[in-house]
């Protein structure tokens, strides 16, 4: 049976101009032990079906869904109290920008044990030793002088490894890694993509990653959804998606690619989806 | 013989960081000898991680701060801003377009006023000229002359870095230097950011030192490449030279730590995994 099992899902936010859909009827669901990778650009819904899904979006939005259910528990009908009780313990998130995502106000110890306190009701000793457990796991060095650090003393590499030691805490059965890796060097990011991987194996979590990152896609993913304008334009095995993609959009993306450049020019999307492009220097439509 | 546009021979610049009631002061040297030279309508590219100091280098050759010691010639005239102060056709010469399209323009300036503002200050051009001069080069970065009068929060984060562009091309510099310009961009909008940045090229012999972390956006626009270590030029050559066979054990990390998006490399993957 699937992990996460979404049917038709739609958000629509409330502007002064009436409501936006952001996400039109995206179906999708993740197994056990699987890496989805969920790929587009911003402005795709790929952010906020997720967030839909952790019941983290602002009350402007309107979530609906013929089905939304989590391990056999639909997501819909949970009080908010109930919610809480699955959110951050069997299917917790990781964010984009890690040094924006942490409170600076409190010691990454704190933040940790705040986890632990709420989810697993641990004493002070057990909150301790996990935390220096899972500090060691996501390769922080000395990570017993380590909790007693600021977010603001450590790198952006080591506070996005924080913030997996957090959602990994309680350990998840679903973790949701958006952009995870966007706001790093290659080099760390190559050692976060690596940490993901090796906790979702050791412990056979679901995996979702969200990323506009082809190149991610394919270290990381089993199996790839493509998102434009808040609609799914194609889902495959990411084999097949690499080697035949079905979708316009997907083929098109895949070409925007810079190592696949042929002559001078890189093809854009707007070059595929609306022909024939207008002459000139390009069309300046960027969406 | 094609002309140097720019050269720098042994670039240092290092920080002083000022000391407080518990800790002395202290020096970081944040670029340490850099040597390089980009010939007019070429690319030099330098990349490397956060802190390496090719930002700074960035500053050094868009003449907004000084080196501390080391030469720098623009179109063969040796310039020392720490000494001589910066002349008004200096400042024409280089010119920056920077990483955040979204920091980077005033959000209270129309675009026509951002476009024109340079001519404003650097040269005596009347009102209607500037004005032309500006619809011209929105044009020519594929916006149009409707979008004159707009704000820059009216604009997406690709046509935002085209204005960006814009600005820094309005006063025909012979030198642009692209402190990351494409590493906030959508990869769609990031194709077309880069077509434009290599039809400009073309069409006015621009040069550019392109900062990127980027390597395969590198390996695309980039003639010569610059690899950054903490401050050091390990590794300084033509693109598929460096590409070819990297030298340095940090260029061989940084090759390898570069997502692969081809389909032999993903087989390969599974494989593993199966393995496993």
């Amino acid at each position: 049976m699937a992990l996460l099992d979404i049917q038709n899902l739609v958000v629509e936010f409330q502007t002064a101009s009436g409501p936006f859909r952001a996400v039109d009827g995206v179906s999708l669901h993740v197994d056990e032990r699987e890496v989805l990778a969920i790929v587009g650009e911003s402005g795709s819904g790929k952010s906020v079906s997720m967030l839909a899904v952790m019941g983290l979006l602002p009350w402007t939005a309107t979530v609906t869904a013929d089905r939304m259910s989590f391990a056999g528990r639909d997501l819909l009908k949970l009080s908010p109290a109930e919610r809480r009780k699955i959110v951050g313990k069997d299917m917790s998130m990781i964010f984009q920008e890690p040094m924006a995502s942490l409170n600076p106000c409190f010691t990454i110890g704190f933040q940790i044990e705040e986890v632990l306190r709420f989810h697993m009701g641990m004493d002070r000793a057990q909150r301790r030793a996990r935390a220096i457990e899972l500090l060691k796991q996501v390769g922080i060095p000395e990570p017993a002088e380590r909790l007693n650090s600021f977010p603001h003393q450590m790198s952006g590499g080591q506070c996005q490894r924080v913030m997996i030691a957090i959602a990994i805490a309680c350990n998840p059965k679903l973790l949701i890694a958006d952009e995870p890796t966007t706001a790093l060097d290659v080099t760390i990011q190559k050692q976060i993509l690596d940490l993901l991987v090796s906790l979702q194996a050791k412990y056979g979590m679901g995996l979702i990653m969200i990323t506009h990152n082809m190149g991610v896609v394919a270290e990381t993913a089993d199996r790839v959804i493509v998102q434009y304008k808040g609609r799914k334009m194609e889902e495959a095995d990411v084999l097949s998606l690499f080697e035949s993609p079905k979708s316009n959009y997907t083929r098109a993306l895949l070409s925007a690619l810079p190592e696949n450049a042929v002559g001078d020019r890189l093809p854009t999307v707007s070059d595929m989806l609306f022909e024939p492009a207008p002459q000139g220097a390009s069309t300046g439509a960027a969406s | 013989m094609s002309t140097r546009v720019v050269e720098g021979k042994n670039i240092v610049r290092d920080y002083h960081v000022g000391g407080g009631l518990f800790r002395g002061a202290r020096t970081v040297h944040a670029v340490k000898g850099v040597s390089f030279s980009v010939d007019k309508g070429k690319t030099l590219a330098i990349v490397g991680e956060s802190g390496c100091g090719k930002s700074t280098l960035a500053r050094i050759i868009t003449l907004i701060d000084p080196a501390t010691s080391g030469e720098l010639f623009i179109d063969g005239n040796k310039v020392d801003i720490a000494r001589d102060g910066l002349s008004k056709e200096m400042r024409r010469k280089v010119q920056i377009v920077f990483q955040n399209p979204y920091g980077s323009l005033n959000p209270r300036q129309k675009i026509g006023d951002v476009l024109g503002e340079p001519l404003l200050i650097n040269t005596d051009k009347p009102a209607e000229e500037r004005r032309d001069l500006a619809m011209k080069m929105l044009k020519k970065v594929g916006l149009g002359p409707e979008h004159y009068n707009r704000y820059p929060h009216m604009f997406s984060g690709g046509q935002r870095q085209r204005i960006a562009i814009a600005r820094a091309l309005m006063l025909n510099p012979s030198l642009l230097v692209l402190d990351e310009p494409v590493s906030a961009l959508d990869l769609s909008v990031q194709a077309q950011v880069l077509n434009l940045l290599a039809d400009l090229q073309d069409e006015f012999q621009l040069t550019y030192v392109f900062i990127s972390h980027d390597l395969s956006v590198v390996r695309y626009i980039a003639d010569d490449v610059m690899v950054m270590y903490f401050g050091e030029a390990v590794e300084y050559g033509p693109r598929d030279e460096v590409f070819a066979d990297p030298k340095h054990s940090y260029t061989k990390t940084l090759f390898a730590a570069t997502p692969r998006a081809d389909v032999s490399s993903i087989k390969a993957r599974l494989a593993k995994k199966k393995a496993a």
